[in-house]
This record gives structure tokens, sequence and C-alpha cells, in this order.
């Protein structure tokens, strides 16, 4: 067998640039499989990680309009949510009490718009956001000083800012807790008390001209209402499960628990997702692409498989004489056949690994300029060399066969 | 008496059997050639010679008669036995030398041991043995283009030794070489014959050549019309 091996890598040496032609198929074929195959993987698998370290399992509640295809009631339906239609406090009150021991935290936070803070000739921009109590944990926000907003906040206009917003606004302050500023907001200007300074977590977005970022201002979410002139109620919340629950089971329970409020209403329901949900759907969608790929790709490899067979038909022609000289010194017909079969997969092989190689190489590089590490798949490297010897074994055993065939009289007289 | 090397009786090949082109090439061959014997077989092309030989060399069965190769019967043979006469029973050396172009020397001279399923060390070692009886020990490591015609075919002999036939089968061995090695090739198959009591059939149309054997035999026609005492060796 290593004889064999030997033999075929030494006809393959004797032939490079055709050995590299008939490579190429099967080159092409496994690099573009194993390329698409490692983006997917870095993909999915960061994703996985970073949701996983943001929270992947956070339950987001949110309005939807009913999708009713049957009546088109959709299209004259309310286009924005009345006040009839929006999560109401009593609702959260509800799930609270009865699902409240399954959950840890419900955030509810309202976007009141961006803004931004004058002082002297310093500004600020600010994005000013309702919340209540329990977004601190959802949003990880860590306080250096004073308070988050509490629930007992009610309507009271009073914020918790960042550092980062402390230094560019208050840059000699000793104490800023206390301090007011005013801020403009939609065109109304709020006047706001500092309740606490939270640390400023960079979020890896440049700011495009060098600028200080642009940090949230935190205000009650009773105060946002009051500010936007809204109803009570909210068109979306976050709920962290406790740690033990297991939170597929807890969205399946919370969006049946508000959609049953819903179930005499026309226009809108509620749904509720998590990233979990949304990379699983990812997950799904990247196997089909890769599905798709390899289908691709197997017409690259039947074409490369193909090749093989021609260049070994090609390759035994010329070596008849050989083959009649080996068959006179005694090899059996299964002798030849093997030598032969070995050469097609060896060149398979070679190909399939090269392939390999490159499709690691061109996969790394494709995640890496999206922004991924790069995760070659080590399964789909063995399934890939394994491929690459079924096809050696497959499209070679016609070409060998031939060849072990060949009458050793006439094969020692052809010229 | 010990066991004929060759044992031939009413040998006849037939191509074409059954067929319009039907196409009778030997009619009847008898041929006995006894352990240690140096015999020669020549005869014009046409007159059956290399369909002999083909048939002597196990490459193909005869149409009719019996074949029995150092006791072995070859004309009942199945292909996979045909290729393990080859192998265990017979030294081919062609007139064109037919070494494997890839392989070097010593390569060449082991693949018949390849075949006969030796292990590598083994192989190398006889292999090493072989070339120095031949004087290729120093071309060992040479491919087959490196070397001259003569050394060519002298790396085939040792080749043809290599699974310690009872039969050197030489077709036209000297046919593609000059007369200075052409003689050298001849004394080393008169050695091989002498001091190592190997039977020898060598095919050739050269006369001159055959007549240096110990026994002449014609091929006219399919058919064996002479057999003479040769001379040996003229030195």
């Amino acid at each position: 067998m290593i004889d064999n091996i030997c033999l075929a890598f030494a006809s393959l040496f004797a032939n490079k640039l055709r050995a590299l032609l008939t490579m190429l198929g099967i080159i092409i074929g496994i690099g573009s499989v194993i390329g698409i195959v490692t983006v997917g993987d870095s993909l999915t698998g960061s994703l996985t990680d970073s949701m996983n370290s943001i929270g992947a399992s956070n339950i987001t509640v949110s309005l939807q309009r009913k999708s009713s295809g049957e009546d088109g009631a959709l299209m004259f339906g309310r286009s924005t949510p009345g006040s009839d239609d929006l999560i109401t406090p009593a609702m959260i009150e509800d799930y609270r009490t009865q699902l409240g021991s399954r959950v840890e935290s419900i955030a509810l936070s309202r976007q009141v718009g961006s803004g931004t803070v004058s002082s002297g000739e310093d500004s600020a921009s600010v994005t000013v956001t309702g919340v209540n109590a329990d977004c601190q944990a959802v949003d990880n926000v860590t306080m250096t000083s004073g308070r988050f907003i509490r629930d007992e906040d009610g309507e009271r206009m009073v914020a918790v800012v960042s550092d980062v917003f402390v230094e560019s606004v208050f840059p000699t302050a000793r104490e800023v807790l206390g301090q007011t500023f005013d801020v403009e907001v939609n065109g109304r200007l709020l006047r706001l008390y500092i309740a606490g300074v939270y640390e400023y977590q960079d979020d890896g977005t440049v700011s495009v001209d060098g600028s200080d970022p642009v940090t949230t201002v935190y205000i009650p979410i009773e105060a946002a209402r009051r500010v936007l002139g809204e109803s009570e109620g909210y068109q979306s919340l976050t709920v962290v499960g406790a740690s033990t629950e297991d939170s597929t089971a807890l969205l399946d329970d919370t969006e049946a628990f508000f959609a049953s409020y819903y179930t005499h209403n026309d226009s809108y329901t509620v749904a509720a997702g998590s990233l979990e949900t949304m990379l699983s759907t990812m997950a799904e969608m990247m196997s089909t692409v890769k599905l798709a790929v390899a289908a691709i790709a197997s017409i690259s490899l039947l074409v490369g498989g193909i090749g093989v067979m021609n260049i070994m038909l090609v390759s035994i022609t010329e070596r008849t004489r050989e083959i009649g000289v080996r068959k006179a010194l005694g090899a059996r017909n299964s002798a030849i056949r093997v030598q032969f079969i070995t050469e097609a997969v060896v060149i398979c092989l070679v190909g399939g690994a090269v392939g390999i190689a490159l499709g690691v190489g061109l996969g790394a590089a494709g995640a890496s300029m999206l922004g991924y590490p790069a995760r070659p798949s080590v399964a789909a490297m063995l399934l890939a060399a394994g491929f690459s010897m079924v096809i050696g074994v497959f499209f070679g055993y016609y070409p060998a066969n031939k060849a072990a065939k060949l009458d050793p009289i006439e094969a020692l007289r052809y010229e | 008496m010990s066991t004929p090397i060759i044992e031939m009786h009413g040998i006849v090949k037939t191509y074409f059997e059954g067929r319009p082109n039907e196409l009778e090439i030997l009619h009847g061959i008898d041929l006995v050639v006894q352990p240690g014997e140096f015999v020669s077989i020549v005869g014009e092309s046409g007159s059956g010679k290399s369909t002999l030989m083909n048939l002597i060399g196990a490459l193909d069965r005869p149409t009719r008669g019996s074949y029995r190769l150092d006791g072995v019967d070859v004309s009942g043979a199945s292909s996979r036995q045909l290729s393990d006469i080859r192998n265990r029973k017979i030294g081919f050396v062609f007139q064109n030398f037919n070494l494997i172009g890839r392989s070097n020397a010593q390569k060449n001279v082991e693949l018949p041991l390849l075949y006969a399923g030796v292990p590598p060390r083994e192989r190398a070692k006889r292999a090493k043995s072989l070339l120095e009886l031949v004087g290729m020990q120093d071309r060992a490591r040479h491919r087959p283009a490196e070397l001259s015609g003569g050394q060519k075919q002298r790396v085939a002999i040792a080749r043809a030794l290599a699974c310690d036939a009872p039969l050197l089968l030489a077709d036209e061995p000297t046919g593609a070489l000059d007369t200075a090695t052409s003689r050298s090739v001849m004394d080393l198959f008169h050695t091989l014959h002498r001091e190592q009591g190997k039977t020898i059939l060598l095919i050739t149309h050269n006369p001159q050549l055959a007549a240096e054997t110990d026994r002449v035999i014609t091929l006219i026609d399919g058919r064996i019309t002479r057999e003479e005492k040769g001379g040996g060796r003229v030195d």
C-alpha cells in the first residue's frame, strides 16, 4: 500500500501541471464548502457568544398588528396602536402576580427623543429615555454615584446621567448629584435633577467627528409618558426570567398570557420573542445556505471527479506499456486495480487537502472581514477529506479496472 | 530424471477461433527443456516465434495442447494463476528493457518481489545483491533514463533474477544494443548459466548468438523444423 502511495505521488510529480488542473475541480468544490461553512460557523458562533453576554434569553414582549389575510382588515385597521391597544400597567401587575415567581425583572422603557444639553460653550448630545427600576438590571447599568431611577419616582423630573455626560457638562463641579440641567427634546425644554451617575460603557460605536459619544439620560417612565402626553400603557416591555427558568417555556407562557387580553382586539396582539429564538431562526437560515452551497459544490465535485476519471484514462493509455511490464512481472489484476485507484484517491485527497486549506483561509478572511473570529469546523474538514476519498474511489474505479483488464501481450506491444 | 522446466506437447495457437478470419499460428509444438539448459529459439519474423514466447512466458494460454512449466500446468491456469506463475517461475528479459521510467534501478529490480509479497527490507537487500551480481551496484539510485542501453539491460536481467525463477526467458535481449554491449550481455547470460546453473531460453533471429547456446531450435511457419546442438560459447 505504501508502495502504491509512493508510486501515486511519483506519477503526480511527473505531471505537475496536469495533476493541478485535474485537482482544480476538487479544490474549488471542497474549498467553497469549507469556506462557507467556516464563515457560517464563525458568524453563528460569535453571535451566540455575544448574545449570551448581553442576555439572549431576555424576552421582548411587543404589540404587533394582527395579520388578517382573510378579510383584509389590516388595510383598514388602525395603523398606530390607540390607547385601548397598549399593554396596560394592570396587565403587567396581573402578569407579575401570576408568573412573578419565574421572572426576575420586567423592564419598561420609552424613548422620549434625542436632545442637546448646553453649558457655556460646551454641549453634549443625549437621548432621553423613560425607564422603570428594572431597566437597571436589563441594561446592565453600573452606578458610580447616586442611585438609579426608582418606581417611586413617579412623574418626578429626576435623571440618571453618564459619567461622560458629567465630564462635558459639569467639568468643574465637585458634586453633580442634585444639580439641574436643561435639555431640549422635541422642541420642549425639560429641567432635570441629577439623581445618579452611571458608568458609560463603550459599545464599540465610534463617533464620526471624534466628539463625545451620545449618552443616555434616564428619566422615570411616568415622567416620560407625561412629557410625551401619552396615555398610560406600553408598546413593549422586556422580561428577564429567573436564572433557573427555561427561557423557551417562559417565552411561550408570557406570550400566551398577554395574548389572552387581545383575543377580541381586531387590530393588535402581542408577540414575545428573544434573541435566542432569533438566533435559532438564523441558524436555520444558515444551514439552508450551507445546504445550497453544498449542492452547488457537489456539482463542482462531480465535474472534478469526471476530470479525475478522464485524466486517469489518459494516464492509463500513456502507461499501457508499464502496465504490461507489471503484469509480465507477475502483478495480479487486483494489484494493478489497487495501484490506479490509489492514484486517483491520492489526486482527490491532495486536491481535497488544498481545497480545505483554501477554504479555511478564505473562510477565515471572510469572517475577519465581517469582524468575527474564524472558527474552522474540524467536522466539516474530516467530512471533506472523506468525501474526496470517496470521489477518488468512485471515479478511479472504472479506469483502474480498465487497466487491470488489459491483455499483457497487447500492453507490452503498445508503442 | 528431474522434472523438465518446459514440457510442451502438441501446442496449437489459433487466433480468431471460429471466425472467418481464423488464423492458426502454431501447428503443434513439442518442446522439452531440462533444468540447466541454455536453449535458443531462432526464426524469422512471422514464424510464430513471438506467439511461442508468449505461451512459454505464461502471458497467454494455448488453444490446444499441454504445457507444464516447472511441473505446473499452464494450459488450464486462470488469469490469476498465470500472474503468479509469471511472478514465481519466469524471469523476463525484453528487447527494449521495459524498465519503469519513474523508478530507479533498485526499485525496478524490487518490482517482482513486491508482487511476490516480499517485505520492503528484504526486497531492498535482495535487489542490492542482484545489482551487484550484474555489476550495477553503483547505479542503484539511477533512473533508467540516466543509464546506457547495456546498463539498462543489466538492470533488467537483475530484475528477471529477482524471484529466483526456474526459467530465464530472454526475448531478443541484444536487439537494441550495439555489438560490444551485446557481447557483454551475452557474457552475462553465459556466466549465469555456467555459475548459477540457470535455465535460459533465448529467443533471437541472430544465428550467431543462437549458435553460442547448448541447443538451437529453428521455427519456421509455426513448426519446429530443426533442432541442433549449439557450439556453446565461443571465446
